[in-house]
């Protein structure tokens, strides 16, 4: 109790009366809650857009989708520094769309996270078996060690979001420094000795349209970046916090995956890369040394746990902001009285990410949080043009300010429909199934859930009114 | 059975025991304190 907060007047006896969750951290841990999301897209998944468009077709998406998120996490930066509360781009869109917008977006955080979640469990689990079977005992259970890893990593994150986020920028940085040893580790000034790049690209396999697909599998470079807005509660200085994490965790991505496309591409045939399961782990075993084989081993293995941590952690705030808005049950809106964490949106997500990983199978799991990210993208788009609109600059303080506006909105509109394009071609009947989820869970917002929503409590920032109001 | 199979059961064992601490842990700060202070966080407040 002594560390619950007394911001409210009220308490007689000087005993608290609100509690809040605790903001303790800084540009460090919104780093590595980012990158920690997205690096394991690195170590496997990126490979696919490979045997899409063959390697060349991958570079290509993959600079192309890198300036789709680097619109991202600029359009990010400058709405977080300003609305600067738990639950990122749902109380953005609560804040300058509006409820049924707010709703979509809270639940597509909430879905995507949860499922990528799964799916990194599911990879650790996968990963085990594999060490199991190389130690001869075969046909390993991998399932104690998927529901071992969403239990560790829940109980970190119900006990204290700085230890949490501590943890994950250790094992992100080591996943990432693994990444830079095996690029050394190939000799890349020795054109020939290890890569092979001249004798293994070729031109583009399936022509341009083959690019065009490839950019749905290049997501997995960066998949995850916009995360960084959920700490925003609980950064120590939003305006300087979101925008110094976001805008370096890009930058680390944009390296990662420059580095992790040449290494892989210089050792492997695009027609094997494109379908591997864990391809730097491959790479490292086709440099026949050892050391290397551990090292990436290990930097999977902590990239896929970053994943879920940082997922975990996101998660669990959105579902704690809609809570505590009346979006859902307020039971939700719940804060721990001593780690001052949503501990019941963490716990009541853990049996979903555990069903996710039991029930589904990995590629739709997948699929459906990539397409639950994208819903999101292409509001954010939307939403930049609105904010500028209703708020331009000068009439509220914004801790960062990204430049060429509307370029950024509009290049991000027109990359969000040429991945769903993408998306379409070779994953249609998902695409159709995600669109008919939320269009089902809106109306049940709409005819069940929205009469509990105060509408008046909902614009929480010190804004004057919207230009045109 | 070989050191796989008791690492599987350790895991199952210690992924219980954290789901129970956690489950335990929520009910008894339901028992300790009011439903109001617990959902008393406010959105933009320092």
């Amino acid at each position: 109790m002594s560390e619950a907060t007394t911001a409210a007047a009220g308490g007689s006896s000087g005993q608290p009366t609100r509690i809040a969750l605790l903001k303790v951290l800084g540009p460090v841990h919104v780093w590595a809650l980012g990158v920690g999301i997205v690096l394991v897209g690195e170590f496997m998944g990126w490979n696919f857009s490979v045997g899409k468009g063959g390697a060349y077709g991958s570079l290509i998406a993959c600079w192309v989708v890198g300036l789709l998120y680097t619109c991202v996490a600029m359009i990010d930066s400058e709405v977080t520094s300003t609305v600067a509360a738990a639950g990122g781009q749902y109380t953005q869109a609560k804040h300058i769309v509006g409820p049924l917008m707010a709703f979509n977006v809270g639940l597509y955080l909430v879905m995507a996270y949860t499922m990528l979640e799964a799916g990194d469990a599911l990879v650790v689990g996968d990963l085990m078996k594999a060490v199991a079977g190389e130690f001869g005992h075969a046909d390993l259970d991998p399932r104690p060690f998927v529901v071992l890893s969403i239990a560790i990593l829940a109980w970190l994150n119900y006990r204290g979001v700085f230890m949490t986020l501590t943890v994950n920028f250790v094992i992100t940085a080591a996943a990432f420094l693994a990444i830079v040893i095996l690029f050394f580790g190939v000799a890349p000034w020795e054109p020939g000795k290890v890569l092979l790049h001249k004798e293994l690209l070729i031109d583009l396999p399936y022509g341009w349209i083959g690019v065009i697909a490839a950019m749905q599998f290049a997501m997995w470079y960066y998949l995850g970046i916009e995360g960084t807005c959920q700490a925003a509660e609980e950064v120590r200085s939003a305006g300087r916090s979101i925008p110094l994490g976001t805008m370096s965790g890009m930058i680390t991505l944009l390296i990662a995956a420059s580095l992790t496309w040449y290494v892989a591409a210089g050792l492997m045939p695009w027609e094997y890369l494109g379908q591997a399961i864990t391809p730097l782990y491959d790479a490292a075993k086709l440099t026949g040394n050892g050391t290397l084989q551990v090292i990436l081993f290990v930097g999977t293995i902590f990239s896929a746990i970053a994943s879920a941590n940082g997922c975990i952690n996101d998660a669990s705030r959105a579902w704690f902001s809609m809570g505590r808005d009346r979006y859902l049950p307020t039971w939700f809106g719940a804060v721990h009285p001593r780690y001052r964490t949503p501990y019941r949106a963490i716990l009541f997500l853990i049996p979903i990410a555990v069903v996710f990983a039991f029930q589904a199978p990995l590629d739709q799991v997948i699929s459906f949080s990539i397409l639950s990210g994208l819903l999101g993208y292409t509001f954010m788009s939307l939403n930049m043009m609105k904010f500028r609109k209703q708020w331009p600059l000068g009439s509220i303080k914004r801790g960062y300010v990204h430049p060429f506006h509307p370029l950024p909105a509009i290049v991000l509109l027109v990359l969000c429909v040429a991945t769903y394009f993408a998306t379409f071609l070779g994953y249609g009947a998902t695409l159709v199934a995600v669109m008919a989820f939320y269009i089902l869970a809106s109306a049940w917002f709409v005819f069940h859930r929205y009469k509990f929503v105060r509408r008046g409590d909902q614009f929480t920032m010190p804004w004057p009114r919207p230009k045109g109001y | 059975m070989d050191l796989w199979d008791l690492l599987s059961y350790a895991a199952w064992a210690v992924s219980v025991l954290l789901f129970l601490w956690m489950l335990i842990d929520a009910w008894g700060v339901g028992r300790k304190f009011q439903e109001d202070f617990l959902l008393s966080s406010r959105e933009g407040e320092e």
